[in-house]
């Protein structure tokens, strides 16, 4: 798939598709991007979007929060199960911290909300094609919420289920509406490194089985 | 003849136990029967019952929609077509509907508690947008209770919002983000403007000096302003709780 020459010639302006059950704001997302992305067409179904995806194959799929049939999650699972690396990024007017939670632990590669101005959008599907991690200020701010806290040492996984000092101050800075350069100079460190600690919080946000964390999302019924 | 006899009590004893036991049956029956055909009449009348209220609070719960449509979306888009012509009253416009709208839908389940320095903050940031026509993001992490110290950070945050919106609300989203804890409450203003030198603000800027910096001390808390130009402008206010 990566070999598709075509695919190659366009590794400046990465392919997407619009997963989105608002006509009106498809034509909007797509105004905004054109010529800056490949847009390689529009979704506005679960199922629809299940079979674009796979017969674009795009570098990155924006996918709304919500939708009927299951909404984002259900999207990331059903393609997950033929293509695991397929790479999403979520695009929502959803405020509810539940629901962002659940799109990124099913997979997402990051959360921008629907306000987000055109070249910063094109900007974060090109990260997300990377395989870096896009976190919008809200995000950091929902990510610092669920993990904030002590829990009891024995129930710790230290590798999974603390943010570490670092990637606290990484997260604060973002959600204080800093750029990633602004935050590599803040903290002295380069911005490959701001990258490599958003990457990580996404990794623990999604793998870990935190127990405050759980506790956290069952306070906003994300789990049964 | 006693052989006869017996045998007409006992048929007699059998007969009325027969009987009692054919009459209970019967009734048993007659029951069942009725049951059987009412069944389906019951059945349907208590469904037709729960049908009928779910529809009026379905009903109801249409209109209140309606009317609050109606008193909000559909006003702001008649009020959007007159002003099409400028560009930053329509986008404010958008962007208060959105937030009323937004407020409707998610916070109704979740009330927000009159005494919280993170919905305080939030409202306080909603007036400045309203009053300036700034766009402004708020994250808020944790809450607390507004005390005495919480007002005057809300204060000191909406002089801040409002400095920005004045010299800075063309320059992109106003980003505000408030950390509240049961030691430390912080709230972070930052915009994309044109920034300043800090130490040449002329002294009568009093709304730095004095609602800013000022106040914040006053109720033992701190101001510190990070600015230079062609950077923007970071304001950061801090109070500190005394143990509880």
């Amino acid at each position: 798939m990566n070999d598709d020459p075509s695919r190659r010639a366009n590794e400046a302006e990465p392919a997407v598709v619009i997963v989105d059950d608002h006509a009106i704001f498809r034509s909007g997302v797509r105004a905004e991007l054109e010529g800056r992305l490949d847009v390689r067409g529009e979704a506005g179904s679960v199922e629809e979007a299940v079979r674009l995806i796979a017969a674009e194959h795009p570098d990155v799929v924006l996918l709304d929060v919500h939708m009927p049939g299951g909404g984002g999650v259900e999207v990331i699972r059903r393609v997950a199960r033929e293509n695991p690396a397929q790479r999403f990024l979520a695009l929502s007017v959803s405020d509810a911290a539940e629901d962002v939670i659940a799109v990124i632990r099913a997979g997402a590669r990051g959360y921008v909300t629907k306000t987000i101005s055109g070249p910063d959008l094109a900007e974060a599907v090109r990260r997300v094609r990377d395989g870096d991690a896009v976190f919008s200020p809200r995000l950091a701010g929902f990510v610092l919420d669920a993990f904030a806290g002590q829990i009891p040492e024995a129930e710790v996984d230290p590798d999974l289920d603390q943010l570490t000092i670092r990637e606290r101050e990484v997260l604060r800075l973002i959600a204080r509406g800093y750029l990633y350069k602004e935050i590599a100079l803040e903290l002295s460190i380069s911005p490959k490194t701001v990258e490599a600690h958003v990457s990580a919080v996404l990794r623990k946000l999604q793998l870990s089985n935190r127990h405050e964390l759980s506790r956290w999302a069952v306070e906003r019924r994300l789990l049964d | 003849m006693p052989g006869p006899l017996e045998g007409l009590t006992l048929r007699g004893g059998l007969t009325r136990r027969t009987i009692v036991a054919s009459a209970v049956l019967a009734v048993l029956v007659g029951v069942m029967a009725l049951a059987l055909i009412l069944a389906p009449f019951l059945w349907r009348l208590g469904r037709n019952l729960a049908a009928e209220r779910a529809e009026r609070i379905r009903s109801q719960e249409r209109a209140e929609l309606a009317a609050h449509l109606h008193d909000s979306v559909l006003q702001t888009l008649t009020l959007m077509q007159k002003r099409a012509g400028d560009e930053r009253e329509v986008a404010a416009l958008a962007r208060r509907q959105e937030r009323e709208l937004r407020a409707w839908l998610f916070d109704g389940r979740r009330p927000r508690d009159e005494s919280s320095l993170a919905a305080a903050v939030e409202s306080a940031a909603a007036a400045v947008e309203d009053a300036h026509g700034a766009a402004i993001d708020v994250v808020t992490v944790g809450d607390r209770r507004l005390d005495d110290s919480g007002a005057a950070l809300v204060a000191a945050t909406r002089e801040a919002l409002t400095n920005a919106a004045k010299f800075a609300g063309g320059a992109g989203t106003i980003a505000v983000y408030a950390e509240m804890g049961p030691e430390r409450a912080q709230v972070f203003v930052r915009d994309r403007g044109a920034g300043f030198d800090p130490a040449s603000v002329p002294p009568d800027r009093r709304g730095l000096r004095e609602s800013i910096v000022g106040r914040m001390e006053r109720n033992g808390g701190r101001a510190m302003i990070r600015s230079a130009p062609g950077t923007g402008t970071e304001i950061e206010l801090t109070i500190e709780m005394e143990p509880a």
